[in-house]
C-alpha cells in the first residue's frame, strides 16, 4: 500500500531559511534508510508558498490567489510517497523521522494512505465505467 | 496500545528488520538457518516483552540487540566447551571471532544484506528453493504467506526453506561476495529470481486471478533494495526499471469484469505514473552505467517506449523494432524475434512484418499460438484471406485457453467471408 508523507511548514520553511548542514545530514540520513529498504518511490521538498498561487473556484468562476499564504500549520512544505506493507510500517517508518521543523523545535509530519486503482472499484460509477469504455472503443478503432 | 494493536506492530517492525538481522547474524553464526532462529527468538522476545513494556523508542536497535546477545550467548557456551575440549587441542574458528563482535554490530549492514541475497539465490539451490528462500529471508514473507502467493500447501513450502537451509549448510556454501566472473553469473541468478516472482504476481500462471500484484510488489521491493546495493551494476538498474514500467500497467490491464485488456486498448489514464516516473530514472540509470544495454536494460527500454507514449497511436514502432534487433543479437530467442516481426509490422507495415518472420528460424515455436496468430494478422492485412484462416486456424488449435481459442477461430471465420 502506498502512502503520501506530507511534511508541514514551518515559520523558518515559509520564509526560505534552508536547515542546517546538522538536519539535512540527519535528513539525508533518513532519505538512505528508505531508500536501501526498498520503501521511496518519490519525494521532494515545496518552496515557500510565496511562490505558489492558489486558485479558487466559485462555480464556473475562477479566481487566481498568489502566495504567500497564512495559516502556516496549515501548509506543506515537502512529501514522501512510500510503497510499505503495513499501515503499522508507515508508522514505524514515520516515527522514526528526524523532526522536520530542526532539532528542539516542533514539528509534523501527516501521513497519508493513497488510493489504489483497487479502491476506485465501488466509487468508479457504471455511468463513468461506460464512458471508460467508449474511450477504449474509441482508442481502439484508430488503432 | 492494545496488545493486539503491539503485535501488529511487533510484526510490521520485524518484517522491516527481519533481513538485516538475519543478514548480520548470519556473518556471526556463518550459518543462515541458525541466524534466522536467533532472529526468530528476538521475535518471540518482543512479542513476550512489547505488550507489558510497550513498544522501544528504537525498536529496530531492540530487536538487534537482543539477538546479538543471544548469538554471543550462544557462543560464549560454544567457547566454554571448547575451553574444555581445547585440553584436547580444538578450537573453533567460530569462537576466536567473539571480541570482535561488538563493533560488527555497529557497522554498516549493506555488505552482510547483499551476501544473504547471493546465499539466498545460491546455484546449489533448485530456483524453487531460491524463490522461497529469498521471499523468506529477504522479503520477510512468512511461510504461509508464500505458500498462498504460490498456491501451493504451506507444508511443502516449509520442507522446501528447511531443505533449502540444509543444503546450504551442508555444502558449506560460504558467506561472502562473488568477485569477477562468477559475481556475473551469481547476479544474474538473482535477478532471474527476482523476475521470476514478480512474474508469478504479473501473469499469474495458476489460479484464478489474473494478477497477485502483492507478489509484485515484494519484488519491485527486492528490486529497489538491490538497486542500492549494487548501485554500480547497470543490470540490476535495468531489472528494476522493467519490473516497475510492467507493474505500472496493473490497473489497467483487467476490465471491470476481470477480463484482459491488451496494451493497445488500455485505458492510459489509469497507468501508475509514479512507478513509470521510478522506472524510467532507473533505465536512465542503466544507460549512463553502460550504453551496451544487458537483456533486462534492453526489455526495460521497450517498455519505456510504450510508458512515453501518450496514445497507443503514438508508439514509436522503428525504435521498439530496433531494440528487439538488439535484444534478438544478445539471446537469440525466437520469441524475441517473432516480437521484433510484430514491431517491424507496426512501422513499416505488414508485409515488412511477414518478411522478417520468413526470414526466421521460427521452428522451435512450432507449438508455439501466437506465430501462427500474427502471420495470420499479417496476412489477413495483406488481403491473402486464404492463408490468413488457415494460419488463424492453426492458432485457435494451439492456443490453451477457451477464450483465446474462440476469438481466433471468429477471426478465421471472418476471414473465410472476406
Amino acid at each position: 500500500m502506498r502512502f503520501m508523507v506530507i511534511v508541514k511548514a514551518t515559520a523558518e520553511s515559509e520564509a526560505g531559511v534552508m536547515p542546517t548542514t546538522a538536519e539535512l545530514e540527519e535528513m539525508m540520513k533518513y532519505n538512505e534508510e528508505l531508500v536501501k529498504a526498498g520503501v521511496m518511490l518519490a519525494g521532494e521538498g515545496l518552496q515557500p508558498t510565496a511562490k505558489g498561487f492558489r486558485v479558487q473556484m466559485d462555480g464556473a468562476k475562477r479566481t487566481l490567489v498568489d502566495g504567500p499564504f497564512a495559516e502556516t500549520k496549515e501548509l506543506i512544505a515537502g512529501y514522501w510517497i512510500w510503497e510499505v506493507k503495513s499501515r503499522e510500517e508507515a508508522i514505524a517508518w514515520a516515527k522514526r523521522c528526524p523532526n522536520v521543523a530542526g532539532a528542539g523545535k516542533r514539528g509534523e509530519i501527516e501521513v497519508r494512505q493513497i488510493f489504489d486503482a483497487a479502491d476506485f472499484g465501488d466509487a468508479l460509477t457504471p455511468e463513468l465505467r461506460a464512458k471508460e469504455e467508449a474511450l477504449r472503443q474509441q482508442a481502439a478503432a484508430r488503432g | 496500545m492494545s496488545t493486539e494493536a503491539t503485535h501488529r506492530t511487533i510484526d510490521a517492525v520485524y518484517r522491516m528488520e527481519s533481513a538485516k538481522l538475519i543478514a548480520r547474524l548470519t556473518r556471526l553464526t556463518r550459518d543462515v538457518g541458525a541466524a534466522e532462529e536467533l532472529a526468530q527468538s528476538a521475535l518471540l522476545a518482543a512479542l513476550e516483552q512489547w505488550p507489558v513494556s510497550g513498544v522501544p523508542d528504537n525498536p529496530a536497535a531492540w530487536l538487534m540487540q537482543t539477538a546479538k546477545r543471544r548469538a554471543i550467548d550462544g557462543m560464549r557456551h560454544l567457547k566454554v566447551r571448547d575451553k574444555k575440549q581445547d585440553e584436547l587441542g580444538y578450537t573453533t574458528e567460530l569462537t576466536k571471532t567473539v571480541p570482535d563482535l561488538e563493533a560488527a554490530v555497529d557497522d554498516d549492514v549493506g555488505d552482510d544484506l547483499l551476501r544473504l541475497v547471493f546465499i539466498a539465490c545460491h546455484p546449489v539451490l533448485s530456483t524453487e528453493a531460491q524463490v522461497a528462500l529469498t521471499l523468506r529471508l529477504l522479503a520477510g514473507l512468512t511461510t504461509g504467506e508464500i505458500a498462498r502467493a504460490f498456491l501451493v500447501p504451506e507444508a511443502t513450502i516449509g520442507q522446501r526453506i528447511v531443505r533449502a537451509k540444509k543444503t546450504l549448510s551442508d555444502k558449506q556454501v560460504p558467506f561472502e561476495l562473488p568477485r569477477g566472473e562468477e559475481r556475473k553469473a551469481r547476479l544474474a541468478s538473482v535477478l532471474t529470481v527476482i523476475y521470476l516472482i514478480f512474474n508469478e504476481g504479473y501473469s499469474a500462471t495458476s489460479g484464478e486471478d489474473w494478477v497477485r500484484p502483492e507478489l509484485c510488489q515484494d519484488a519491485l521491493r527486492l528490486s529497489r533494495i538491490l538497486s542500492t546495493l549494487m548501485p554500480d551494476e547497470p543490470e540490476v538498474h535495468g531489472a528494476s526499471a522493467l519490473m516497475a514500467l510492467q507493474a505500472s500497467r496493473i490497473a489497467a490491464r483487467t476490465d471491470a469484469d476481470g477480463e484482459p485488456v491488451l496494451l493497445a486498448d488500455q485505458n492510459r489514464a489509469r497507468w501508475d505514473y509514479t512507478l513509470i516516473g521510478y522506472g524510467l530514472k532507473a533505465l536512465e540509470r542503466a544507460e549512463e552505467l553502460d550504453a551496451d544495454l544487458g537483456p533486462y536494460a534492453l526489455q526495460a527500454a521497450i517498455a519505456a517506449c510504450h510508458a512515453r507514449a501518450r496514445t497507443a497511436e503514438a508508439t514509436d514502432w522503428s525504435r521498439i523494432a530496433a531494440l528487439y534487433g538488439r535484444l534478438a543479437a544478445l539471446t537469440g530467442s525466437p520469441v524475441v524475434e517473432l516480437n521484433r516481426g510484430v514491431a517491424i509490422g507496426m512501422a513499416s507495415g505488414p508485409a515488412a512484418g511477414l518478411a522478417h518472420l520468413d526470414a526466421c528460424d521460427m521452428s522451435a515455436l512450432a507449438s508455439y499460438p501466437l506465430l501462427p496468430a500474427v502471420r495470420g494478422d499479417f496476412l489477413q492485412k495483406l488481403g491473402r484471406f486464404a492463408e490468413a484462416r488457415e494460419e488463424l486456424t492453426r492458432a485457435a488449435r494451439l492456443a490453451q485457453n477457451d477464450r483465446e481459442k474462440k476469438l481466433l477461430r471468429d477471426r478465421a471465420a471472418r476471414c473465410g467471408q472476406g
